[in-house]
């Protein structure tokens, strides 16, 4: 009960945030939300499933390119995050069918693999990608269903509301699938690969399903992110941005549910405030997280909720 | 055809730095099993201690090379005895992110203190000039550089093989346990094989000062390139290391020339052909 009154305390908070605050504390807010969801996917395949890859910069590059190059064609917004999602769903789904062959540490250097092999593709492809320029003038296209409404986008204040409906959701869907049997079966498959498959559990296809839902969120997060920069470039595909979520989500907490959410708001939250003092955050970062690995690596969120290292 | 030729002579240059860099990867992985993230930037570090010494303070070319190596060597030592001494036990991903943790550090810890601008000190003047090669000019430094790599692979090779201390570490690297039960000192062996590993990298990383550019950032860049080859020739394969630097460097060397477009990609696409069919390695057994 309490639980849930924070949380509808929480999306009351980010429903009135446009009201109290400017531009830029809302285009934070926006780029908080895009990291949650890249880091809930991320931990849903390192916390739950216990695969650690540095790919998921990869399909967030692929989400972001799929619904620029939709945006440049067909200005509707929906189609766009729709269409990267779909997207980054497919190319994940594809190549996770060849990475969850491996795991432990071959299964991190396949996902770097891959994720590098997508950008190298965004840098080089000159034609397909506009090369290390990227794409540029991505219209911030209008939120519309043919014959139904159409709300302009113009504003970031509309824009915010889009991500934060968006984000909302795939919160609760990743509420909802976590606590499903689903997520409690690959919990299983993480902790004792063995004993999973001794009652009967396909190994495989579960760490398939987990990699490519960690692929759709890292492409929804990418998906929405063209739209509010107007451009893309090839960094949002780089290894050194798939190791965000995982820095996020080592922040906030690996085994619990809101550690990548939590995490998140921290990241930024310590880059807004160290940036201040110095140029040097990610010496302080750096250092942050190794204090997080040798002492807690439960994170942020076991710290307060008690519960422990695991 | 001659351009073929000479082309493979400049990938077998760059082939050289990427050797040094891989060798050290792959022992300490053969050894503590640690994939260090941070190994690149070892390779840095060593680059700027050599700009520092040679470059800013006239030191001698050589003298300025080991001092370099002495000074990445008492990093790695207190990076060993200090944080990665503290993690052996623990599950990969956490050995991945410490050393990813590094990364950052060192990177804005050069910017602090050489600032981000790149460096280029001047060539000694005994390197200077080119060699007639097939009829073009091929600089007299990569042939130092193809020869100490050669030289370093031998070192290496006589190290392991033909040594008391090459055979602990063996030793150590195929069963930890029985080597300690038999008196091999395990903690002492792990620190004396990452200070090692780092000092190679600084070798690589300070032989390339008067070549390459020396700016923050080529750690995190080369790490990728060291990781592809380790995997190529097999995690903790010293002459898997050698052969995967080699294609991994000629290959570019090749595909810069005949399709730049795809040249990256190209060597991705090797290194998860390897994961995926060999992942031991072309030489793994």
């Amino acid at each position: 009960m309490k639980k849930t009154l924070m949380i509808l305390f929480l999306i009351a908070l980010l429903s009135l945030l446009p009201f109290f605050v400017g531009k830029y504390i809302l285009y934070m807010t926006i780029h908080i939300l895009l990291l949650s969801l890249f880091a809930l996917g991320f931990n849903l395949l390192f916390g739950y499933t216990g695969l650690l890859s540095f790919g998921q910069a990869g399909f967030y590059g692929v989400g972001a390119y799929a619904c620029a190059k939709i945006l440049l064609v067909v200005p509707s917004l929906l189609l766009g995050i729709l269409g990267g999602v779909a997207v980054a769903g497919l190319v994940s789904l594809l190549l996770g069918l060849l990475s969850i062959r491996h795991t432990r540490i071959y299964f991190s250097m396949l996902t770097l693999c891959f994720g590098m092999m997508i950008f190298s593709l965004a840098w080089k492809w000159r034609d397909m990608t506009g090369g290390d320029d990227g794409l540029v003038g991505i219209p911030r296209a209008p939120l519309e269903i043919p014959g139904l409404f159409r709300i302009n986008m113009a504003a970031m204040e509309s824009y915010y509301y889009v991500v934060l409906v968006f984000s909302i959701l795939a919160i609760f869907i990743f509420y909802r699938l976590v606590n499903s049997p689903l997520g409690l079966t690959l919990q299983g498959i993480r902790d004792s690969e063995t004993r999973a498959a001794c009652v009967g559990i396909s190994v495989r296809n579960y760490r398939l399903i987990s990699f490519t839902i960690a692929g759709l969120y890292a492409g929804l997060a990418g998906a929405l992110l063209p739209p509010l920069e107007n451009t893309v470039t090839p960094p949002v595909a780089h290894w050194s941005h798939s190791a965000e979520p995982v820095l996020a989500t080592l922040l906030g907490g690996i085994y619990t549910f809101a550690g990548p959410i939590v995490g998140s708001f921290l990241f930024y939250i310590i880059k807004d405030i160290i940036v201040r003092f110095t140029e040097y955050w990610l010496i302080c970062l750096g250092i942050i997280v190794l204090v997080l690995v040798l002492g807690f690596r439960g994170g942020v969120v076991s710290i307060f909720s008690q519960k422990g290292d695991r | 055809m001659e351009t073929l030729a000479f082309q493979g002579l400049v990938g077998l240059s760059l082939a050289m730095y990427l050797w040094l860099l891989a060798a050290g990867l792959t022992i300490v992985f053969g050894v503590l099993g640690i994939l260090n993230f941070a190994h690149g930037s070892l390779f840095m570090l060593g680059a700027y201690f050599a700009f520092t010494f040679y470059g800013l303070w006239g030191v001698n070319f050589w003298f300025a090379i080991l001092l370099s190596l002495l000074s990445v060597g008492i990093v790695g030592y207190l990076m060993e005895r200090l944080f990665l001494r503290h993690i052996y036990h623990l599950d990969h991903a956490y050995q991945l992110l410490l050393t990813f943790g590094f990364i950052l550090i060192f990177d804005d810890a050069v910017k602090m203190v050489w600032g981000g601008v790149a460096k280029i000190p001047a060539m000694p003047t005994f390197f200077e000039g080119t060699f007639s090669v097939l009829g073009r000019l091929f600089p007299i430094y990569n042939v130092f550089i193809i020869g100490a790599g050669f030289l370093v692979a031998l070192v290496l090779w006589l190290l392991f093989e033909k040594t008391w201390w090459g055979r602990m570490v063996r030793a150590s690297a195929s069963d930890r346990e029985m080597a300690s039960a038999i008196g091999v000192n395990i903690p002492t062996l792990f620190t004396g094989v990452f200070v090692f590993g780092a000092m190679l990298a600084a070798l690589g990383g300070a032989l390339g000062t008067p070549v390459r550019v020396v700016a923050p950032g080529i750690g995190a860049a080369m790490i990728i390139q060291a990781f592809i080859i380790t995997v190529i020739g097999g995690l903790g394969n010293l002459k898997g290391a050698f052969v995967g630097a080699v294609i991994v460097g000629v290959l570019s060397a090749y595909s810069i020339l005949l399709f730049p477009v795809f040249e990256l990609f190209l060597i991705f696409v090797i290194m998860a052909v390897v994961l995926m069919v060999k992942p031991q390695g072309l030489f793994g057994r």
